[in-house]
């Protein structure tokens, strides 16, 4: 077969759409297997043909390109095209949310099984993929944010996805309006390039940075801003919101009530990087505001550490795993912050794997449960779910940076770079990110140790059913082992120190911040660079981690329940989410709620229906009543407004 | 002296029509009685037809006048009598149920018809002050009496006897009106007073203005249009539902002939005077028409006022001084006549010996009873409201078209939001027409002979017909002026 990159392009993109129209469409007449088995295959397809995207555009030689499909509407002079960019950054990610896609459809096929909502899922989880993929393979700013909008929808379709439950409801609810304050930033991020550059294709836009570089804009009186860092600060909005940054980040942990497929693919993997993805892709608009990259850094390691404190005390397995996910995406918010393109998208990749392990494994350990999340109804699992086990193993020690799984490599190259980049607030994200690897391995392994470890804690009647899932369950578990141990050291290099790396000419770094660079000078292979991991503090510091949650939960159990009492602010702050949820409550709903109660009931029901709408009937049958009064009936009235009428024509004409 | 006679050709329909008379009043005499009715029936709708047809054959596009002027042929008056016998064969058809059941004596209603359709062609075509009064007083006599046709009913001549005082004194203003011109201008002739008056001397223009005064007064007593509407209410509801079908069909035609006789080809130079005044009766007209409209509960009542306020509009057309605005108001007029012929004809057909339709809600459920008959409503209400696709929208379209053309947008957004308070009403009827239940000794179906069947389908589908297709009817509205 001797496919055009243009063409392979074609088949990543609308595979997954075909098999969402028909599972979704014909998905009842089609039945159950037909349904999974069209869009399994769909997915397939689309992630053999990103493979051979990605070798031909990253690996071979065939250039880099962007081009337009169709023009899709027409706007006085502006052009709105819809179109693909194809790179080593767009392909990477093609390939990565396919893989991951892929796995999860197969998975779906167990951990779905008897749901009445079967087809649906499978419509809803195609058509994300679509919608994805759309985001990534853009060439302009609109069909990214159609992408955007689209994968935002399908989150909320999938969180509700059990759309009986009001806590679904109320999560799906609460995921969409605070995407929608995260992308009206954004959307206004967009309109600023349109109104500046005059276009809305990257490539034009990045054509005239250098002209728009000091360009300024007003925003209130008396104040000039610099119109990229607007531009910035305004699309990193869109990214908080999107990719769960504080304070927008109040969302996903919500999110988890959707099936847990879900949470793998899209509350962790791919669509929570999309905010990732987007700056990495506007890393030259970044470049040239470092008012902006300071403002990436601080708020994402403000993230990695703060949220990641909240995953040690929540009992809920998939919250857990949640909130450490939270706490990545700001280890890769704030890489990107320190100029780090490669190393952030390097930790999106490894996480991408790693995170979707462990979220399938959770899900695996859920049904074996019979659904029941709590942790402290588990323990001992490992005797029962053996592969499970293992691979939430291999997940877990990738998550917590330790060598030579994958999440080391990528981790640790963005805590260096933190270290190393001068911008403002590189001391304080330096440290957090620091801690916050001892932070990622205590809440990592205390799940870890809670779930497979210490004592069996579930009911007889679970104890008697517990057993390792179906091979549809575990295959992609192993599947996503492999690369969570392999794929750091394998791509270290080419991903980091090569030069051109990978990623190429996707991403672009002025050399006043280009950190990797110098970090490159300093690598010296691979095993010198394990070896150097070892005595570096993060390693030392999640190995405490770890040693921390052994000792707290495995050997000496009581601990918690007295660190918990000793340190009781601290701990109801930490089980308080730091109050944000309390806070939108509170100051934020209730306020919204009183003004249009206020509006609803004052304004509308009062003002409008009852003095405009209603006013108006009443003052028309009020005049219509007392005119009906002149029609007396008798003869001489009659004769007399005749003559009245006259008479008052005659005053008019004569005077 | 040389004798010469003047062209009669023109003449012919009105020559057939006097005819005609003739037979019918002999065929009614003469006929036996068991007869009588359907043959004089026959030999009306065959003259009407006739009339038609000769109109329709010596059709002229030029003006000729004959008989020293007093008779003006030319595209108005063809068109207008036109639509004056088109009207008049519906309303008679149907009326012949109606009256046969109510043992009204038919040659008689039908012979007044005709001396009434008579009177209206004359005054049509009247080209002189003279032929003007005397085919006015033909047209109006005859509808006094037909008004009091039914004289066991008190409200019949009652009504007939407002109508008649009412009548008379608007004629004798039009009258006082028309004489004061002949004593400023020494000519009963049209032409003659619009060039005589168009030269404005000082000193008679006071007597102008005083004369224009009553004429307006005269012709919108006949219009039925506020101040001098007070007549329209009772003698719509007072007289039998048949003569109301009459009366707001052809001679609404008729009477806007005159006004455009008058203001039009005898004053078109004081038309800064009777603009305002036309200003002012049409806003008075709509707002009140729609406004009493809306509390009654007399079906019949509810249609008198909604035709007070249809004048305004028409008048909002003529007011503009203009051929568009000329041609919108006719047209307008045309369609009213047919919507209310057809609202009309369709509560004449709905009453059965000894049981009146005239209260909105005797309509309740009409679409359960019979559907047909309720779509056919529904299109006729919609189509005075002003609703698209119906011929009424394209008449309040043009009407307020030629509003703006002559700059008058605050009278065209006045005449819409009225039209806005009017479709409350006659939505109303088709609410409780198809939302309402019927109620108990209504619960029959409604049955309706097929050939009344047919005819007022061609009414209610014309309506949307010519909604769809306006163009031949607004085309022939323009070709008059």
């Amino acid at each position: 077969m001797n496919l055009s990159a243009q063409q392979l392009s074609f088949i990543v993109i609308l595979a997954p759409l075909l098999g969402s129209l028909f599972t979704g469409f014909l998905g009842k007449a089609l039945g159950t297997k037909a349904s999974h088995r069209i869009a399994v295959t769909g997915l397939g397809i689309a992630f053999i043909a990103a493979l051979f995207l990605c070798h031909a555009i990253t690996f071979g030689n065939t250039p880099p390109r962007s081009f337009n499909i169709y023009t899709w509407a027409l706007s006085g002079t502006f052009q709105f095209n819809i179109g693909f960019t194809l790179d080593s950054l767009s392909t990477i990610m093609a390939v990565l949310v396919t893989f991951i896609s892929f796995l999860v459809h197969i998975y779906s096929i167990g951990y779905m099984a008897g749901d009445p909502g079967y087809q649906r899922f499978f419509s809803y989880i195609s058509l994300f993929t679509f919608a994805m993929l759309l985001l990534v393979l853009s060439n302009n700013f609109l069909q990214l944010f159609i992408g955007w909008e689209g994968v935002g929808l399908v989150s909320y379709l999938l969180i509700g996805f059990w759309f009986k439950r009001d806590s679904a409801n109320a999560g799906s609810f609460k995921a969409f309006i605070v995407n929608r304050i995260g992308d009206f930033g954004f959307l206004l991020g967009i309109a600023l390039v349109l109104a500046y550059f005059g276009t809305l294709n990257y490539e034009q836009v990045f054509a005239e940075i250098p002209v728009l570089a000091n360009a300024t804009i007003r925003l209130f009186p008396g104040t000039d801003w610099s119109l990229i860092t607007v531009i910035c600060i305004l699309l990193f909005i869109g990214a908080m919101g999107k990719s769960a940054q504080m304070p927008l980040h109040v969302w996903l942990p919500e999110s988890m009530e959707g099936p847990t497929p879900i949470s793998a693919l899209i509350h962790a993997a791919t669509m929570v990087t999309a905010g990732i993805f987007m700056i990495c892709r506007m890393s030259p608009l970044y470049e040239h505001s470092p008012t902006a990259l300071s403002v990436v850094l601080v708020v994402g390691a403000t993230g990695a550490l703060f949220t990641g404190l909240i995953g040690i005390v929540q009992y809920d397995i998939k919250r857990v795993v949640a909130y450490s996910t939270l706490s990545q995406l700001g280890y890769m918010v704030a890489g990107l912050g320190a100029s780090a393109y490669s190393a952030s998208l390097f930790h999106l990749a490894t996480h991408a794997c790693f995170k979707a392990l462990l979220f399938l494994g959770a899900g695996s350990v859920i049904m074996g449960m019979h659904h029941d999340q709590d942790m402290r109804n588990m323990g001992g699992l490992r005797r029962y779910m053996p592969i499970t086990y293992t691979t939430f193993l291999i997940g877990s020690l990738a998550l917590a940076a330790i060598p030579p799984f994958a999440g080391y490599y990528s981790k640790d190259a963005i805590i260096e770079a933190i270290g190393l980049t001068q911008i403002p607030g590189a001391t304080y994200a330096y440290i957090c990110v620091l801690l916050g690897a001892f932070v990622t391995a205590l809440y990592t392994f205390r799940a870890f140790f809670l779930v497979f470890h210490t004592q069996e804690r579930m009911d007889e009647h679970t104890r008697e059913h517990l057993h390792e899932s179906p091979s549809v369950v575990w295959l992609p578990l192993v599947c996503l082992a492999v690369p969570s141990i392999v794929l750091g050291f394998l791509f270290i290099k080419p991903m980091l120190y090569t030069e051109p790396g990978l990623l190429g000419s996707s991403v672009i770094t002025l050399p006043a911040y280009d950190v990797l660079s110098k970090m490159a000078e300093e690598y010296h292979g691979i095993a010198a660079a394990t070896w150097q991991g070892l005595l570096g503090a993060p390693f030392w510091l999640s190995v405490f981690g770890i040693f921390c949650a052994w000792y707290a939960y495995q050997k000496a159990p009581e601990t918690p329940a007295k660190l918990a009492r000793r340190f009781s602010i601290f701990y109801r702050i930490l089980v308080n989410k730091y109050g944000f949820d309390d806070f939108n409550q509170t100051v934020i709903v209730r306020s919204v709620r009183n003004l249009s109660s206020w509006f609803y009931f004052i304004v509308d029901t009062k003002c409008i229906d009852n003095y405009v709408v209603n006013g108006t009937g009443r003052m028309i049958s009020f005049l219509s009543r007392l005119t009906r009064q002149a029609q007396t009936g008798y003869l001489y009235h009659y004769a007399f407004v005749m003559i009245l009428g006259v008479l008052i024509f005659l005053c008019w004409l004569m005077i | 002296m040389l004798l010469q006679l003047p062209r009669i050709t023109p003449l012919f329909p009105e020559i057939f029509v006097l005819f005609m008379i003739a037979v019918v009043l002999l065929a009614g005499l003469f006929a036996k009685p068991r007869i009588a009715g359907r043959l004089t029936y026959l030999l009306t709708q065959t003259t009407l037809m006739g009339a038609c047809i000769l109109t329709f054959r010596f059709y002229d596009t030029e003006t000729i006048t004959t008989f020293n002027g007093m008779f003006i042929h030319d595209p108005l008056s063809q068109v207008s009598t036109l639509f004056v016998y088109v009207t008049t064969v519906f309303t008679l058809a149907y009326a012949r149920q109606y009256i046969e059941e109510r043992s009204i004596q038919q040659p008689e209603y039908y012979i007044l018809t005709l001396f009434s359709v008579l009177g209206m062609m004359a005054l049509i075509s009247a080209g002189n002050f003279l032929s003007l009064y005397v085919s006015l007083e033909l047209f109006s006599l005859p509808l006094y009496a037909m008004v009091a046709l039914r004289r066991d009913l008190a409200a019949g001549s009652e009504a007939a006897m407002k109508y008649f005082i009412t009548g008379a004194v608007a004629s004798g203003m039009l009258l006082y009106g028309i004489s004061m011109l002949f004593g400023t201008t020494n000519s009963l002739d049209l032409n003659v007073v619009a060039s005589t008056t168009i030269t404005l001397n000082p000193t008679m223009v006071i007597i102008y203005r005083f004369a224009l005064v009553f004429i307006i007064a005269g012709v919108i007593f006949k219009l039925g249009a506020v101040p001098f509407h007070m007549w329209v209410p009772d003698v719509y509801q007072g007289a039998p539902t048949s003569v109301t079908l009459f009366i707001s069909g052809a001679p609404k035609i008729a009477a806007l002939a005159l006004l455009f006789r008058l203001l039009t080809t005898a004053l078109p130079s004081l038309h800064l005077q009777w603009t305002p005044i036309l200003i002012a009766i049409s806003i008075t007209s709509m707002a009140l028409g729609n406004l009493v409209a809306i509390v009654q509960t007399d079906l019949k009542r509810m249609l008198a006022y909604s035709s007070i306020a249809h004048m305004g509009y028409t008048l909002l057309g003529i007011l503009t001084a203009g051929a568009v605005g000329y041609s919108a108001g006719l047209f307008y007029m045309i369609s009213y006549s047919i919507m209310a012929v057809g609202a009309f004809g369709l509560l004449t057909l709905m009453s059965r010996a000894g049981v009146e339709v005239d209260k909105v809600g005797d309509l309740r459920g009409l679409n359960a009873r019979n559907p047909w008959l309720a779509l056919m409503m529904l299109f006729l209400m919609f189509s005075m409201a002003g609703l698209p696709p119906t011929v009424g929208f394209f008449a309040k379209l043009g009407v307020l078209q030629a509003l703006i053309d002559a700059h008058l947008v605050w009278l065209a957004v006045l005449a819409l939001i009225f039209a806005i308070i009017g479709a409350y009403y006659y939505i109303r009827v088709v609410k409780v027409m198809y939302f309402e239940e019927p109620d108990s000794q209504q619960l029959q179906p409604m049955q309706i002979s097929g050939d009344m069947r047919f005819i007022i389908s061609i009414n209610g589908l014309g309506v949307l017909v010519l909604g769809l297709f306006p163009s031949a009817l607004i085309d022939l509205c323009r070709s008059v002026f």
